[in-house]
């Protein structure tokens, strides 16, 4: 067992982890943080994107044991945070999510992509979010709740 | 966030309560969602829960010869191993075959099979751990020995002299075999102008829902329930299923089913492990969790549209159909699914073909072999893209054959609008379509003149685009003429029961469920219409057969048109009931009442005269104050079924626009188009959307999706790098547009909107991309249309 | 698949480093950003028995010039490459290269080194920097060694790497050689059924050492030593191309796979030769 500290959505937390333990499970079955999805374990499907030290990252490519000393923020910290409330309600109005299984981790991917700042085009939004499988929408009720907040936030097309 | 009010969806006052349906409500669902804070199965954690992970088949085909299952059990956390033998104690097996399906047969089928492994990935034996790592840890550490026998993986020999006969007792590796003829098929093509042919191979593929197979069983031995958690598109139906196989009372088991992560047809079928995990808890008595993971998915959650056809189509000089003759031939795997069976794609092709078009002469045979592959049934629009491919791949052949445009020689065909009712040479029954206005409505939004300008000139720069267009059917609200008289205990009615709580609130529970449809958000905007109420204040309860009416659930597009009927009928029942009480209390007679917005109104002049929350004061703490004899029930029930027609059929058209590159075979999506006529729409927002999914799972299945196996049966895709799924980058802007031919069975008069997507892009696809070759002489006809068919095609490459 | 049980050992040093891989021997396993080991570990294919994390070694990072060659770090992350400036400016090919692999969330993670030490052959950074002529930096407890990356690349998946060798950096030499790279994917962020890697001078239009390297056409990226001869003096233009096209049947073996047979991807690699050398007609190609 590996002991490592590191804060997670703002919290201070002390582990013993296995190394076996990737940091979607780490979150899911040792926090109860059941926001992040494992939706393929091999790091394809995007459905655990999470940020680590402020950068997105597939949480089932990342052993927790690595995790000491560093800052996790899921879905629960960076909705608690309101930074994407906007883009929150844009995926609401814009019915861009259905089953909502990779709803957390697009929202995480995108959120970075809106913390870049630039003017994307639609297409540069598609490449951006092509990480992240979604099987139920076109995809394009994501790119307009994406698009929507990033005009809405003042970046020109 | 996005607090649903008249003012947000642009409502007044005055435009209640008539005004939620067909209107774009959010989803009331949707906040959860987008803040990680919904309730998948795998999110549900119970005490002494254990975790199930199996031991599955390495070879397609091979006798089990001993499983030693001591050091698996040696394994740190491996609490118990359970073989084929162990569960079939507890657990009886399931034979997969409709009795109106003639001469359908199929083999008994275990939770884990007794002495023979029929097909790469079927689940042999189970480990039973603290943890689901240590689960694989017993299930690495087993030893069981396989020998490997012949395996029987390709279709076009499963019936031949010399096949290996994957069930022996049944004789022959044929499921079922149908022909549907009406007319003169020999003399329609004896006598015909153009005679075109072509062999279409559809692509086997599967539903990769992005949440994975879930279920928790728990076995209480105390009171002698069971209680599974499970990711089900159908818990009623699940229900009686894991009842009949334990051997238990059906209202013993309970099956309840929060979110779910995507179902398409993939989680209304039953697993053989699914149902060995609860098979186990009922052993054990304590609660088994089971959550595929990807690499099992892909072998066995269930496959779809492994069909190869030869079709034919006659013509005359006109360009008018004369007949179809269309041979399809599909391998579904070892064993046909249970309760829906593996037959029924095969069956809808010979339904389907031919459908939208008014012709005389047809003969469509269909042929459902065995194969050492993983089972395959209904996924999302079941035979629809295949007969829509079909169909439309041979029109597109006929009007390059009579040098007709491709939109003249369907306007040519299409069913009149006004020839309705009507019924198809395969005896399908239609109520009413709209095939020639929503042609009419798809040129409205495709620039066609634009395109074939811009087709010509691109060609010049040796830029290859082209336009393809596929008209279709689709069949939604199916009757028990589906399942149920087949002998299937499929629930082709559902039930919904609304009440009136003390605050005035309502609470809707209904028998159809929620995978992200959005079937509650348009039960809470029905029931917000028929009662007459904001549409916030109403809870809508779906997936638990403890808790709700009676139901099939939610497939083959039925939410909305079955389950939407049944929620509008109670609440208008509960609204009269609540205006009878009202007249009591207001001294009014219940005609001269209305709600709206959750006040008792004047009719005639819209004057409020009471809040439901008054009344429900009323009736819940002084019902001393009412009437003796006054029916104050604020609940009522009412099912629904359809009986005139055994299914509602829905119509519609799309159109693909494509470029494709001659030099690497890769096919660039430009922009798509989709007509469509669900009838009623409820939510325009979310049927769009719903109809682009639709659409993109068609384009997975044009140009990505494949389910490869080498000739032993092994599966070569098996992890979402290999099996390519479509991705934001590569797909188009999609147009959605309507038209609506509500049905006159219900008052809703809402039909299916989830498949029609599916159904139609492929052809249109496929034909789009033969246009783009059209300068070359080049054509495929079989999906996936990859970069190496292409070439192929192009004569690039052998 | 949950990974197997194994263990995990930090090293904060390149010292540290070589004392834990003597400890752990052969059992010990290097990890550094591990977008493609901890992906494998899921399939349970190999046991590894330690994982030794390098991503606290500050001697592995860091992206620096002198002048002569641009020096890039083993951690050296896929989103540096894409936005170091140092980069853009030096080895503008890495820069082109490094959006091409995956996505965002495995570009923060995945490491250069990483990726040359797989030696994955239809990935992207090995190709490169065969074409690149880069210099592949080997470390050990032994002291550095400096490998040529044309001789770095040795089979399927294997490297030159000795046991308990690691990449401490890789050195790309300053020329002011033109460099491009295109490849062919299904989708966006996929791995290339066929890509090339390519790097040359133009002197008054005629071509001088050209480097045309392949990807995901055989066991490792493929320079092809026959379709540079062809290129070689000769100026650049269609007849030249055609050359070059020709001379790649003795260059390329492809193996069959999931995307299509051998033939397919000879073709595939000959459609590439000709867009990317056209495209150093093309007045906006910009310096290796």
């Amino acid at each position: 067992m590996i002991p490592i500290t590191l804060t997670v959505n703002g919290e201070k937390v002390m582990r013993h982890v296995k190394p076996r333990r990737h940091l979607i499970d780490f979150l899911r079955l040792d926090l109860g943080l059941t926001g992040s999805h494992a939706g393929c374990e091999h790091g394809v499907c995007g459905a655990c994107t999470l940020r680590v030290n402020g950068k997105i990252m597939r949480g089932c490519l990342i052993l927790a044991a690595s995790l000491d000393g560093a800052e996790v923020v899921t879905i629960e910290g960076l909705s608690e945070s309101g930074e994407v409330a906007d883009l929150q309600a844009a995926f609401v109005a814009r019915n861009a999510a259905q089953c909502g299984f990779c709803t957390p981790g697009m929202v995480m991917t995108a959120a970075e992509l809106l913390a870049e700042g630039g003017s994307p085009t639609r297409g540069e939004i598609r490449e951006y979010l092509s990480g992240n499988y979604c099987r139920c929408t076109g995809y394009q009720a994501i790119v307009d709740a994406v698009e929507d907040t990033l005009r809405a936030r003042g970046a020109t097309p | 966030m996005n607090e649903i009010t008249p003012a947000s969806i642009g409502l007044s006052r005055e435009d209640l309560p008539n005004s939620y349906i067909g209107r774009s409500v959010p989803r009331p669902n949707v906040p959860k969602l987008v803040q990680g804070r919904a309730t998948y199965t795998d999110d549900v954690t119970l005490p002494r829960m254990l975790h199930a992970a199996f031991l599955r088949s390495p070879h397609a085909h091979a006798k089990i010869s001993a499983i030693d299952t001591a050091p698996a059990k040696a394994v740190p956390g491996v609490i118990r191993v359970f073989t084929g033998h162990d569960l079939a104690k507890f657990c009886d097996p399931w034979v997969a075959t409709l009795d109106h399906l003639k001469g359908m047969k199929s083999a008994p089928q275990y939770p884990l099979p007794l002495n023979r492994a029929t097909w790469q990935g079927e689940p042999i034996v189970a480990v039973v751990a603290e943890s689901r790592a240590a689960a694989e840890d017993g299930v690495a550490a087993l030893q069981v020995e396989f020998e490997a026998l012949p395996a029987q993986t390709d279709m076009e020999t499963a019936l031949s002299p010399g096949a290996v006969v994957i069930h022996p007792e049944l004789g022959d590796n044929l499921v079922f075999t149908r022909t549907a003829e009406t007319g003169d098929v020999a003399a329609a093509f004896a006598a015909a102008h153009k005679v075109v042919e072509a062999r279409f191979v559809t692509g086997r593929h599967t539903g990769v829902t992005l949440e994975p197979r879930s279920i928790i069983a728990d076995y209480n031995p105390a009171d002698e329930t069971l209680t599974v958690h499970h990711s089900t598109q159908a818990p009623h139906m699940m229900q009686g299923v894991f009842a009949k196989q334990l051997r238990m009372k059906e209202g013993d088991v309970r099956v309840i089913c929060k979110d779910v992560g995507g179902s398409f047809g993939i989680k209304v079928h039953v697993y053989p492990d699914e149902v060995a995990v609860a098979a186990m808890a009922r052993i054990m008595g304590r609660p088994v969790k089971f959550v595929a993971d990807r690499f099992e998915s892909f072998v066995s959650d269930i496959h779809a549209r492994d069909h190869r056809l030869k079709g034919r189509l006659a013509v005359d000089a006109e360009g008018r159909v004369l007949a179809f003759d269309i041979d399809d031939l599909t391998g579904i795997g070892p064993y046909s699914v249970y309760p829906r069976t593996s037959a029924i794609e095969g069956n809808q092709v010979v339904n389907l073909c031919g459908g939208p078009y008014d012709f005389k002469n047809y003969r469509c045979t269909t042929t459902v072999v065995l194969q050492n592959k993983t089972p395959t049934c209904q996924y999302r629009a079941v035979g629809h893209p295949i007969a829509t491919t079909v169909t439309e791949g041979l029109m597109d052949l006929a009007a390059e054959a009579l040098g007709m445009d491709p939109v003249e020689i369907r306007r040519r065909n299409l069913i009149r609008d006004d020839a309705y009712p009507y019924t198809s040479p395969p005896g399908m029954r239609f109520e009413g379509l709209s095939h020639h206005a929503s042609l009419n409505k798809l040129l409205e939004m495709v620039p066609l003149e634009r395109i074939r300008a811009d087709q010509t000139e691109a060609r010049q720069r040796g830029v290859y685009r082209g336009i393809g267009f596929a008209s279709f059917i689709e069949l939604t609200n199916p009757s028990p003429f589906m399942y149920g008289i087949g002998g299937a205990r499929i629930s082709a009615q559902d039930g919904c029961t609304v009440r009136m709580d003390p605050d005035g609130s309502i609470v809707a529970s209904s028998g159809v469920t929620e995978q992200g449809q959005g079937t509650e958000a348009i039960l809470a905007q029905i029931v917000a219409h028929g009662v007459g109420v904001p549409v916030n204040r109403v809870k809508i309860i779906t997936g638990d057969t403890q808790t709700t009416p009676y139901g099939g659930g939610t497939w083959a597009c039925r939410g909305a048109g079955i389950g939407g009927e049944a929620a509008l009928q109670s609440a208008i029942a509960l609204k009269q009931q609540i205006l009878e009480v009202a007249g009591a209390m207001l001294q009014a007679t219940p005609e001269t009442l209305d709600i709206a917005m959750g006040e008792i109104t004047d009719k005639a002049s819209g004057k409020p005269r009471m809040t439901l929350f008054e009344l429900g004061r009323i009736v819940y703490f002084r019902g001393d104050t009412l009437p003796k004899d006054l029916q104050r029930e604020l609940v009522q029930t009412r099912h629904f079924i359809t009986k005139e027609y055994p299914f509602a059929f829905t119509n519609g058209i799309q159109a693909s626009w494509v470029e494709v590159d001659p030099a690497t075979g890769m096919v660039k999506l430009l922009e798509h188009w989709c007509v469509e006529d669900c009838g009623r729409v409820v939510n325009p927002l979310l049927v769009d959307e719903q109809v682009r999914g639709g659409i993109v799972q068609g384009i997975g299945g044009a140009l990505y999706e494949h389910c490869v196996y080498d000739a032993e049966g092994n599966l070569l895709t098996t992890t979402l790098a290999d099996y390519l799924v479509p991705m934001s980058a590569e797909m188009p802007e999609i147009h959605v547009g309507h038209v609506e031919t509500p049905t006159r069975e219900s008052l809703l008069g809402a039909k299916g909107a989830g498949e029609a997507g599916t159904a139609g892009a492929p052809a249109a696809i496929m034909n789009a991309i033969n246009d783009a070759l059209r300068p070359f002489k080049a054509r495929v006809h079989e999906q996936p249309f990859t970069p190496e068919r292409i070439l192929r095609a192009l004569g690039t490459i052998a | 698949m949950k990974w197997p049980a194994m263990g995990y050992a930090r090293a904060k040093s390149l010292a540290e480093l070589w004392s834990a891989l003597e400890a752990h021997g052969d059992a010990g396993q290097i990890i550094a950003g591990g977008q493609t080991l901890l992906a494998t570990l899921a399939f349970r294919l190999s046991e590894p028995g330690t994982l030794i994390d390098i991503t606290g070694i500050a001697a592995l990072r860091g992206i620096s010039s002198n002048g002569q060659v641009l020096r890039l770090g083993a951690l050296t992350l896929h989103a540096d490459l894409c936005s170091d400036p140092l980069v853009k400016a030096h080895a503008p090919l890495l820069a082109a290269a490094a959006p091409l692999i995956a996505h965002p969330a495995i570009r923060n993670r995945g490491t250069l080194g990483g990726s040359l030490a797989y030696a994955d052959p239809a990935a992207e950074l090995p190709a490169c920097m065969v074409a690149l002529d880069a210099t592949i930096i080997a470390a050990s407890a032994k002291g550095e060694r400096r490998i040529p990356a044309a001789a770095f690349f040795t089979d399927l998946l294997q490297t030159a790497l000795a046991p308990r060798e690691i990449i401490a950096a890789v050195e790309i030499p300053l020329t002011g050689r033109l460099g491009a790279i295109e490849e062919i994917t299904r989708r966006s962020g996929d791995y290339a059924m066929a890509g090339l890697a390519a790097t040359l001078a133009l002197d008054a239009g005629r071509i001088l050492a050209p480097r045309l390297v392949y990807f995901g056409v055989g066991k490792i990226p493929v320079f092809a030593a026959a379709a540079a001869k062809a290129l070689e003096g000769r100026s650049l233009d269609l007849a030249s191309i055609s050359a070059a096209q020709q001379a790649l049947a003795d260059d390329l073996d492809p193996p069959h796979d999931l995307h299509g047979p051998p033939e397919m991807k000879r073709h595939l690699a000959r459609v590439l030769t000709e867009r990317v050398l056209l495209g150093f007609l093309n007045p906006k190609v910009q310096a290796a």
